[in-house]
């Protein structure tokens, strides 16, 4: 899978989550550029792409990231 | 399952208006944290019509919040406490326990589940939902574990089973049953160990819905929303095949092969209707041939007996459907409908807004396992009673087939030969009295809720009267029909609290009997008036006039009668 193709789905999952058709993530997008992505957002976040990709991300993982992109190295690690 | 809505779109719901629904209010306390919990209840009550206003304690603070006499719990004032204490939790009990101490957990915690439910009694006329334990099984023992006292697995199965002691023995505590949950989605769905990690969560995003549903569906019991009937299709439902073309032979039914299916789904709707289900059957069939098979097949499990109303004919379903509602005068809201056939099932949904018409699996063999995951038939009360209201709707039928030959009505209402026993609250009339406040929609003036606690308090209150009716006549015994609580509101006059009655015996003249009755404690008690109000709810309609019709006038918002003028009214009820 190409980095792209993870974000816009990574995107697509961010929209229905958070309930929100403005989203536009970017590699460099952080928590601070995105209305409602607290803490407790991010989990579901986190579990939604989860299911969306078929992985499973380990507990440290969940909280390594400091923005999209390394959101996105991270799945691609973990999807054929 | 498959059409569970998601946590996201439970979500979504927050946005919406919930400004006409019932509003409830909740407090949840838990050990671990529930703003996950929180949400999804909350959406789960709008598509149960309930405005859940849910006040959710800081996280760990149950004994602060119940101990503390001036704690935001008792502030908020809720008409239900959740209290969710986690197996999580229970096990770093367990492990900090001295080797010794381990078989006193079960009793410990108890003990300590016990005190918080007394001090919120004490303080709260409130019902309490407690979570019980899924299992952990921490493999220190492997199958010893159920040898032992000193396990945890032993100390968490004893827990669960003397809560269920608990709960039968304290009219206010009631279980959610989350490690049934558990047992029907396995603990791989049900908890998350990286959701547990970061968010100190217990339960997984994946089976909030579901824990949301039946905890919403139990509060929606408490308030009345249930459902009390079980509509079902013949051919390819009830059994194998169908009747008209296979022949009585034919269809499968029994021990052998898909046969098997059938039976055991039959023997679920024979426990059901044991526990007060009301059976009706909807068949597009000619009668004498649907109803065959009830007579003359071995292997039948439900049988004519067992059945209210039968509906066999080639008219549609939805028609039919609304001719089973008005002999058994339920809400449509309060019954499920059962079909094979897609088509039928669409109909009758579109036609009869109200019904609930779960899909059915496409194989036979499906139809038990996917009805277990559905929960539809929640209660908060179960009496001898139950057992024999199919009956009485039975006796009801054939009510009505008599009462066509009878032109003069009052010539019909004595040849019943009616028969009531009247008495105020007491300990055997309890619960039944409870069960009709729950249950009543339609004829009821203020649809006030009791629980067996609240009757009990007001059987011993000395600012009350209390009356409650039985009706019995020549065709059978309707058991305990009718419920009057009146409120002594100042030296000369009385409120009539509560005015319920079942309406399987509307048109009997029993409302002239009961207010007759009324007027009589009125009197003797020295009461010179009573006032009644009417609170419309989308369901009593029926009883708008009401107090106009019974000779009350108009007094504010309510309505007020003068004891000394009134002439006892015309009825055909003898005391029992």
């Amino acid at each position: 899978m190409e980095k792209n193709d993870a974000l816009k789905k990574v995107n697509d999952v961010f929209i229905d989550v958070l309930d929100n058709e403005d989203i536009v993530l970017s590699y460099e997008t952080t928590a601070n550029d995105v209305e409602d992505w607290d803490s407790l957002n991010h989990i579901q976040l986190v579990v939604t792409i989860e299911k969306a990709f078929k992985i499973r991300f380990t507990s440290h993982e969940i909280q390594s990231w400091n923005n999209v992109g390394e959101m996105l190295d991270c799945i691609l690690t973990k999807v054929a | 399952m498959d059409n569970m809505k998601g946590f996201s779109q439970l979500k979504k719901n927050l946005k919406n208006d919930f400004s006409h629904l019932k509003s409830i209010k909740i407090a949840l306390l838990g050990d671990t944290a529930t703003q996950f919990l929180n949400q999804a209840l909350r959406g789960t009550g709008f598509d149960h019509g309930l405005d859940l206003q849910i006040w959710e304690a800081d996280f760990n603070q149950i004994e602060r919040q119940v101990f503390d006499p001036s704690s935001e719990l008792y502030e908020f004032a809720p008409d239900v406490v959740i209290i969710f204490q986690s197996t999580h939790k229970l096990v770093s009990k367990y492990s900090k326990l001295k080797p010794g101490q381990y078989n006193e957990l079960a009793q410990k915690q108890l003990d300590q589940i016990n005190s918080l439910y007394s001090e919120i009694k004490s303080k709260l006329n409130a019902k309490i939902i407690y979570y019980n334990y899924p299992e952990i099984n921490d493999s220190v023992f492997g199958n010893y574990a159920s040898k032992t006292e000193q396990s945890f697995l032993f100390q968490l199965r004893k827990l669960n089973y003397e809560l269920m002691v608990f709960a039968s023995q304290n009219p206010n505590f009631y279980i959610c049953d989350i490690s049934s949950v558990q047992n029907q989605v396995g603990k791989a769905t049900m908890f998350h160990t990286s959701v547990y990690i970061n968010t100190e969560m217990v339960l997984s995003i994946e089976v909030l819905p579901i824990v949301a549903a039946r905890t919403v569906e139990l509060i929606g019991s408490m308030y009345g929303n249930f459902k009390k009937c079980l509509i079902l299709d013949l051919d390819n439902t009830m059994w194998g095949g169908i009747i008209g073309d296979d022949g009585l032979e034919n269809i499968q039914l029994g021990a052998l092969g898909i046969g098997k299916a059938f039976t055991e789904f039959q023997y679920w709707i024979k426990k059901l209707k044991n526990r007060g289900v009301i059976i009706a059957v909807c068949s597009k069939n000619t009668e004498s041939i649907a109803k065959e098979p009830f007579d003359k097949h071995p292997d039948m499990v439900i049988r004519l007996d067992d059945v209210a109303v039968f509906m066999a004919n080639w008219d549609n379903k939805a028609d039919n459907i609304k001719k089973i509602q008005s002999i058994l005068n339920i809400g449509f809201d309060s019954m499920v409908f059962l079909d094979d056939n897609p088509f039928e099932r669409n109909m009758v949904r579109e036609n009869v807004p109200g019904v609930l018409v779960p899909e059915l699996p496409e194989d036979p063999a499906d139809y038990l396992e996917y009805l277990y995951t559905l929960n539809l038939f929640e209660t908060v009360s179960f009496s001898d009673l139950d057992a024999e209201r199919t009956k009485q709707y039975q006796v009801e039928a054939q009510r009505a087939i008599i009462q066509n030959s009878f032109t003069n009505e009052d010539d019909f209402l004595k040849s019943l030969n009616m028969l009531s026993l009247v008495e105020g609250f007491n300990k055997f009339n309890g619960p039944r009295v409870a069960q009709l406040s729950q249950r009543s929609n339609q004829y009821n003036l203020r649809t006030m809720r009791y629980t067996e606690a609240d009757i009990e308090a007001l059987a011993s209150s000395d600012k009350h009267i209390t009356l409650a009716f039985t009706l019995e006549d020549k065709f059978g015994d309707n058991g305990l029909i009718c419920v009057i609580i009146m409120e002594k509101q100042s030296a000369d006059t009385l409120f009539i609290d509560s005015w319920f009655m079942s309406c399987r015996v509307l048109k009997r003249g029993m409302e002239n009997f009961v207010l007759n009755n009324m007027i009589a404690a009125a009197k003797n008690n020295g009461f010179k008036y009573i006032k009644g109000q009417y609170i419309p709810t989308p369901k009593n309609e029926m009883v708008k006039d009401h107090y106009a019709n019974m000779g009350f006038t108009a007094d504010g918002d309510g309505w007020v009668l003068d004891v000394a003028g009134y002439d006892d009214k015309k009825c055909f009820i003898e005391y029992k």
